[in-house]
């Protein structure tokens, strides 16, 4: 069961800021306010504060079971699904509380798309898959339809691989293939922030290249987020960069200054591969 | 201390190979254990013996399987072919005609027990107008002469059974047409094909112009009846109510001038009749139209013979049956095995995928659940005449009960609904067979990943649309496989249907040309019930035990075809979503 306790929005700035934790950040879309969160009695998250600043790359870092997923899904309520889940604290979404028990979670969902660790296609043709979001909304004009599944194709850059075979089932693509339709599924919806869960674990070097390649166009028009176990992979595609260790944010900051000069000792030793 | 030698004592030529040595005297000694027996050798060889015993468990159940086919094809299917005639002259001057059925052989014929041999033979006589029996046992010591005389004929009929003997005459009233065996048979041939077209006439007319007319007077009367019961006033009733008798009126005179051109065509049917000589002379007439087949078994070749064959096959799968299901065909029974099967699909796949969905998706998982799975689990154990048993109190008399005193007031106290009926029988086998789908279904949906389910939620769809749009059709196969063994399971079964609505012989299909189409409440035939029934409750037992076979190798064919129909959508679903998780 979760239990949401919504808070009342707290001040703008505290006056004991952590430079370390609180980079100065222009135009943020999402803040993240002392989010606390229990799997039973398992705390898995303690009070996180970060901004997630708008059209830009976030990536989430840190050793397995830091907590870093599990903030990700928090975004878009993914955590809900999970039985025995406790929250504690807020995220605003656009001045408005993703935790507010009167929000249309679907709707929600909507706004904020996610791509997984592991492509997840839907056991429908590769147009199906792309349309499924649409259809969800009640878009169900071919036309419409038609022009919606190529720009997202288009956008996840995989409509000159697949034009000609959109009826064929998507389970029939190369990994590689199934995480950009899983990108371009999430993109036909229009959402205004991705989620990428570790989406280039289960992938090769050349397709991995590829995804990083598409997330640097879309940061025109899309806010990611991204988790990644791969500190190469957050230094060359991230704006922002979070450290995260047993479900506290360590560090916080733009990523050349993360990468270059971390102010703190742990992630110092975590991104220098002493240990983690 | 290391009780390997130091680099320094000896040189390193020497080291490398000694190193080599000493493993491959672990290696051996560990071969040689003696306490374990030898590890490699004693893993193959249990491990070839395992492979054979499954192999050979297996190839047991394969020829069981060919086996129980063959015997059936066996009997089943040899019940067609047309044996020859045999005459038997006796040692007493007794004359017997028939086809030579079977013989036994004792193998003691030497020794003291010579006496004791036996030697004899089983014909079939036929002629139960005449004998009485359709069946003799002769032994072989009472035999004088066996013939084929070429002239001998066999008459299939539409009653009394086969009739074996000579042509003698071919009347028209008093008139006599053709006498002696072959004018007859020559003369036979054009006319019984005449009197074959004008019983298909008659059969029409009975079963479309009259039976609509019947059909029509009987609306007409339980309106009436209706009338009797309906809150109206005495005016408007007697209204209507003369307004009905005006329509039983016209249709009264409809039925009238229909069974008079009936009648007509009857006696037209029934006027040409056909002497038969027995071979021991008595004589025995019967109409040319009750004649089903005439052939001259001696006489034919192959070709004739394979043409025979094919088309008494036909008429088996197509024909009604007749003289209590001896005779005849058994289609009314493959169509309501077919059509009871169908409608069960229909109420279990509903039934059963929603259950699954509900406990897979929605409940939560727990004690409870837990136990409502066991308790469906052991559902599947029950003996199914259980079923039968619940079918009719709760179905038949409850239910039926029930929407007869609603909707059918004016034909009561004759049960419409509230009796036996196809409906009945199919929801009854539903619930019989639900726990297979619920399982199978069950096992479906748990297949289907999470993480599809998050992909499908996380673009904003609900739990019911992801259910609808993306679990259920990744489940769809596992799904049809709970369906195809709930279809197999329902063919096959018997006892709970015997109280439910199948019947030995039902007048009318439930689907026919009249409205509504689709009468769910009529009592049907089933594969199953007419095995049994043939087999072990027909007056003529020894005649149909062919027949018994025949229906039980169409009953598996039936079954067969419904499977490999089921299992080719599935085939069709799996190759659309291929590579999906069931």
């Amino acid at each position: 069961m979760t239990e949401i306790l919504a808070k009342p929005a707290p001040p703008q700035a505290k006056p004991d800021r952590d430079p370390a934790l609180e980079p100065r950040i222009d135009n943020p879309i999402l803040r993240i306010e002392d989010l606390s969160l229990w799997y039973g009695e398992k705390k898995a998250l303690n009070e996180i504060s970060m901004e997630i600043p708008d059209k830009q790359i976030t990536a989430f870092i840190g050793p397995s079971g830091c907590g870093k997923s599990t903030l990700l899904r928090c975004i878009n309520r993914l955590n809900d699904l999970i039985d025995n889940v406790k929250v504690e604290g807020d995220i605003r979404f656009e001045d408005g509380s993703i935790y507010d028990p009167k929000i249309d979670i679907n709707a929600l969902r909507k706004r904020i798309g996610m791509v997984f660790q592991k492509s997840n296609p839907f056991p429908k043709s590769i147009y199906e898959n792309v349309a499924y979001g649409c259809r969800i909304q009640g878009i169900n004009k071919k036309r419409d339809l038609d022009e919606i599944v190529e720009r997202s194709l288009r956008g996840a850059a995989l409509w000159d691989e697949v034009k000609d075979r959109l009826d064929e089932s998507a389970l029939g693509m190369s990994g590689g293939q199934q995480q950009r339709l899983c990108i371009a599924r999430a993109i036909a919806v229009e959402p205004e922030v991705i989620l990428l869960d570790e989406p280039c674990s289960a992938l090769d070097p050349i397709a991995t290249a590829r995804i990083e390649e598409l997330m640097q166009d879309l940061k025109s028009q899309y806010t990611q987020v991204i988790v990644t176990h791969n500190m190469q992979q957050a230094s060359r595609v991230s704006d922002y960069t979070a450290f995260l260790y047993l479900g506290e944010l360590i560090e916080y900051g733009p990523t050349k200054k993360i990468f270059m000069n971390p102010m703190k000792k742990q992630t110092e030793d975590y991104i220098t591969g002493r240990f983690g | 201390m290391s009780l390997l030698p130091t680099p320094s004592r000896i040189s390193t030529v020497d080291r490398v190979p000694g190193a080599v040595e000493s493993g491959t005297a672990i290696r051996r000694k560990i071969r040689t254990t003696k306490f374990f027996g030898d590890y490699r050798k004693r893993s193959g060889a249990v491990g070839q013996a395992l492979t054979w015993l499954c192999g050979g468990a297996l190839a047991l159940n394969l020829l069981l399987v060919i086996l129980i086919m063959g015997l059936l094809a066996y009997n089943g299917l040899s019940y067609f072919w047309q044996k020859d005639l045999m005459e038997l002259t006796l040692k007493d001057g007794r004359r017997i005609l028939g086809e030579l059925w079977s013989e036994e052989k004792s193998a003691a014929e030497t020794g003291t027990r010579a006496a004791a041999a036996i030697d004899r033979i089983r014909l079939k006589i036929g002629n139960r107008d005449v004998g009485g029996l359709d069946f003799v046992w002769i032994d072989a010591k009472d035999i004088a002469r066996r013939s084929r005389p070429a002239d001998v004929v066999m008459l299939e009929r539409l009653e009394w059974g086969n009739f074996y003997g000579t042509m003698a005459e071919l009347r028209q009233g008093g008139q006599v047409l053709a006498a002696g065996p072959e004018a007859v048979w020559k003369a036979f041939g054009p006319l019984h094909e005449r009197k074959l077209q004008d019983l298909h006439r008659i059969e029409k007319l009975e079963k479309g112009e009259i039976g609509d007319v019947n059909f029509q007077i009987e609306r007409l009367r339980l309106a009436e009846k209706k009338l009797d019961i309906e809150k109206v006033s005495d005016a408007e009733r007697a209204r209507r109510k003369a307004a009905l008798e005006r329509e039983v009126a016209v249709a009264q005179g409809r039925y009238d001038r229909l069974a008079a051109r009936l009648s007509q065509m009857r006696d037209r049917y029934q006027a040409e009749t056909l002497v038969m000589k027995t071979v021991d002379g008595e004589t025995k007439e019967m109409p040319v139209g009750t004649v089903v087949r005439a052939i001259r078994p001696n006489v034919m070749g192959s070709l004739a013979k394979l043409r025979l064959y094919g088309s008494r096959g036909v008429e088996f799968v197509a024909g009604d049956p007749r003289e209590s299901n001896t005779e005849g065909g058994i289609f009314p029974a493959i169509f309501g095995t077919v059509l009871m099967v169908f409608l069960m699909s229909f109420a279990v796949a509903p039934m059963g995928v929603l259950a699954a969905l509900y406990l897979r998706e929605y409940a939560k998982q727990g004690p409870l659940v837990r136990m409502v799975r066991i308790a469906v689990n052991n559902l599947a154990g029950v003996p199914s005449i259980v079923f039968g048993m619940f079918g009719l109190a709760f179905f038949v008399y409850l239910v039926g009960g029930t929407i007869d005193r609603i909707f059918y007031p004016e034909s009561l106290p004759a049960p419409t609904f509230g009796t036996g009926g196809i409906l009945w029988a199919a929801l009854t086998l539903a619930l019989l067979t639900v726990p297979v789908v619920i399982v199978a279904a069950e096992e479906g949906l748990a297949a289907v990943p999470r993480i599809v389910r998050e992909g499908s939620l996380a673009l904003g769809a609900t739990k019911f649309e992801t259910i609808r749009r993306v679990v259920v059709p990744a489940a769809a196969p596992g799904i049809l496989t709970g369906m195809i063994l709930a279809m197999a399971r329902a063919a096959g079964e018997v006892a709970p249907l015997m109280i439910v609505g199948m019947v030995k012989l039902a007048p009318t299909l439930p689907l026919d040309g009249r409205p509504p189409f689709l009468h769910l409440e009529r009592k049907f035939m089933h594969l199953g019930f007419h095995i049994f029934d043939v087999g072990f409750q027909s007056p003529n037992v020894e005649a149909t035990t062919p027949l018994v076979f025949a229906t039980a190798l169409l009953l598996i064919l039936v079954v067969t075809l419904m499977n490999l129909v089921a299992i080719m959508l599935r085939n069709h679903l799996r190759r659309k979503y291929a590579g999906s998780a069931v």
